[in-house]
């Protein structure tokens, strides 16, 4: 039976470490609201939706009084709208009118986001991939809860040039179009390589077309749980850091485990995948850059910050695969600049730079994320940044992505509050060298050799 | 059998066994096992109990233990046992 000790360690996590269940993220295909109708398609989404996630936020609730653990977001993830809308957008606005259904049935369902206002172009883009993606900027001005992704390359396929350097553009429209609330429209919107089908986190999430009809995701997160534990093995040898590691990504991914197969029972709809990412939020004693601190760097950014990110990376991932059946997503650790209090800090320091952060988005689980730079930033350095992350993913791969923020009006020094959970952030430098000849080739980037593995 | 977990911590005071008791069994809430201690002045108490017989759901108990918590100057947590069990047994 359950012991008292057993008991306090788990509540002592939830109450003083933060532990939480991050979303409950209800992946909903809209393949069957195809319609070479506009308004038809609209209607058929907007039905859909409501009628799949209609409890979902209940659901949620509920599991969280039952089991005493908070589960802080639920969210939805959709087929990438460019798929669905494809038969009957034949302008960008058509598009921007699928969003705005997107976002009135967030709020009716009562979801703080809804994912998948995206395109997959790894190889090539359809013409409904290019008018949606002309479209995000201000569909995402003109939307409060859409969040928007688009996969530009992966390992199989190469990275596709042509819609790495329209995305350069489409971020710096992104800022333009929300300049007075900080350029926010670009806190929702990413760009990826090897994009996952079942990740539960936004702003990446869609419903992939692989995916059964409905399904459960949950995304767990426990920075702070890590942190704690690894206070008590301070100065211990590399063998007691990681196993130490290994045994809490266990503990927390097991309440994943949990809450998926409840919310899934509940909402009759098959279980997906459990995230076991370390996912920091603003809060004080969420942070992943405190966890390197407590490995043994003085800030994150040190060097041997790679390495220490490294084995935390791979050693949330161990612990976390035993603890559930399916594991997916992300998996493993988030270095966001300004969703953590750690990391912020370190900019603010002078141990953190853009180059840095590109170093460590080797070896953890998704890339540069919530990365604040001057409003002036040119649209090719931004897409030169992205092509940069693509190859990383792509030679190693593994899912890398860029978030960026182009400050408009903002400059190096000054600071950015973008609220809640998206935190806020020091405008960081950026290489001011250009790398304009090298993004306006065209075309694609082929595949690497390793690939090629049939 | 259906087990839930009750934990109370807070300052030490007369009749906290008793209200806790006398919401459980005015809700047919029954108690399996009780472990108590007081470190430093703080109240520590974790009761196992059985909910199969409960009269309401059990967000709703663990709402009304909460607030009943409130009221006499404790925190009173109300969970599932599955939550411990996932956690520490494999």
């Amino acid at each position: 039976m359950i012991n008292f000790f057993e008991v306090a360690e788990t509540n002592e996590m939830i109450d003083k470490e933060n532990l939480d269940v991050r979303t409950i993220t209800l992946g909903i295909s809209l393949l069957d609201c195809i319609d070479a109708d506009l308004e038809k398609c609209r209607e058929k989404i907007y039905r859909k939706i409501k009628e799949k996630a209609g409890n979902l936020v209940q659901t949620g609730e509920e599991i969280s009084r039952e089991f005493g653990i908070p589960i802080v977001n639920k969210r939805i993830s959709l087929t990438p709208i460019a798929l669905v809308g494809g038969a009957c957008c034949k302008t960008p606005a058509d598009f921007v009118s699928i969003a705005r259904v997107l976002d009135r049935a967030a709020h009716e369902v009562g979801v703080n986001f809804i994912g998948g206002y995206s395109a997959l172009v790894a190889k090539g883009m359809t013409k409904a991939d290019r008018l949606l993606m002309e479209s995000i900027p201000e569909a995402l001005a003109c939307t409060e809860r859409v969040c928007s992704s688009v996969n530009l390359g992966s390992t199989r396929t190469g990275i596709n040039m042509d819609a790495v350097r329209m995305m350069g553009g489409i971020i710096k429209r992104a800022a333009h179009l929300t300049k007075e609330r900080d350029s926010m429209g670009c806190t929702k919107l990413v760009v990826f390589c090897n994009a996952p089908d079942d990740n539960p986190f936004m702003a990446g999430a869609f419903h992939g077309v692989t995916e059964a009809d409905e399904i459960i995701n949950v995304g767990v997160s426990g920075p702070g749980v890590v942190k704690t534990a690894l206070e008590k093995v301070r100065g211990e040898s590399f063998e007691v850091l990681c196993e130490t590691i290994k045994k809490t990504a266990f503990k927390v991914t097991r309440v994943g485990q949990l809450v998926a197969k409840e919310a899934s029972r509940r909402m009759q709809v098959p279980f997906g995948i459990v995230d076991l990412s370390l996912a920091p939020t603003p809060a004080i004693g969420d942070s992943v850059a405190d966890i390197l601190c407590e490995i043994g760097l003085d800030r994150a950014g040190a060097p041997g910050t790679t390495a220490a990110l490294a084995l935390l990376n791979d050693q949330v991932k161990k612990g976390g695969v035993m603890a559930s059946s399916y594991v997916g997503g992300l998996s493993g650790a988030f270095i966001p600049v300004s969703e953590d209090q750690g990391m912020i800090d370190a900019v603010q320091a002078g141990a953190l730079t853009l180059e840095k952060l590109e170093a460590m988005t080797c070896v953890c689980s998704v890339g540069l994320d919530m990365i604040a730079v001057p409003g002036d930033t040119k649209e090719e350095t931004i897409a030169g940044i992205i092509a940069d992350e693509m190859a990383i993913g792509m030679v190693n791969q593994k899912t890398t992505a860029v978030r960026i923020i182009p400050v408009i009006g903002k400059g190096v020094g000054e600071n950015v509050e973008f609220g809640g959970l998206l935190g806020h952030a020091p405008i960081m430098p950026v290489n001011s060298f250009g790398c304009e000849n090298f993004v306006n080739r065209g075309g694609r980037i082929p595949a690497p050799i390793h690939s090629f593995k049939n | 059998m259906k087990k839930t977990i009750i934990t109370v911590v807070g300052k030490d005071t007369v009749g906290i066994i008793a209200k806790v008791c006398t919401y459980l069994a005015e809700n047919g809430i029954n108690i399996l096992d009780i472990s108590q201690t007081i470190v430093q002045g703080y109240f520590n108490m974790m009761m196992i109990v059985d909910t199969a017989g409960a009269s309401k759901k059990s967000a709703e108990i663990s709402e009304e233990l909460k607030a009943l918590g409130e009221e006499i100057g404790v925190v009173i947590k109300c969970q599932k046992e599955e939550i411990f069990d996932m956690m520490h047994r494999i």
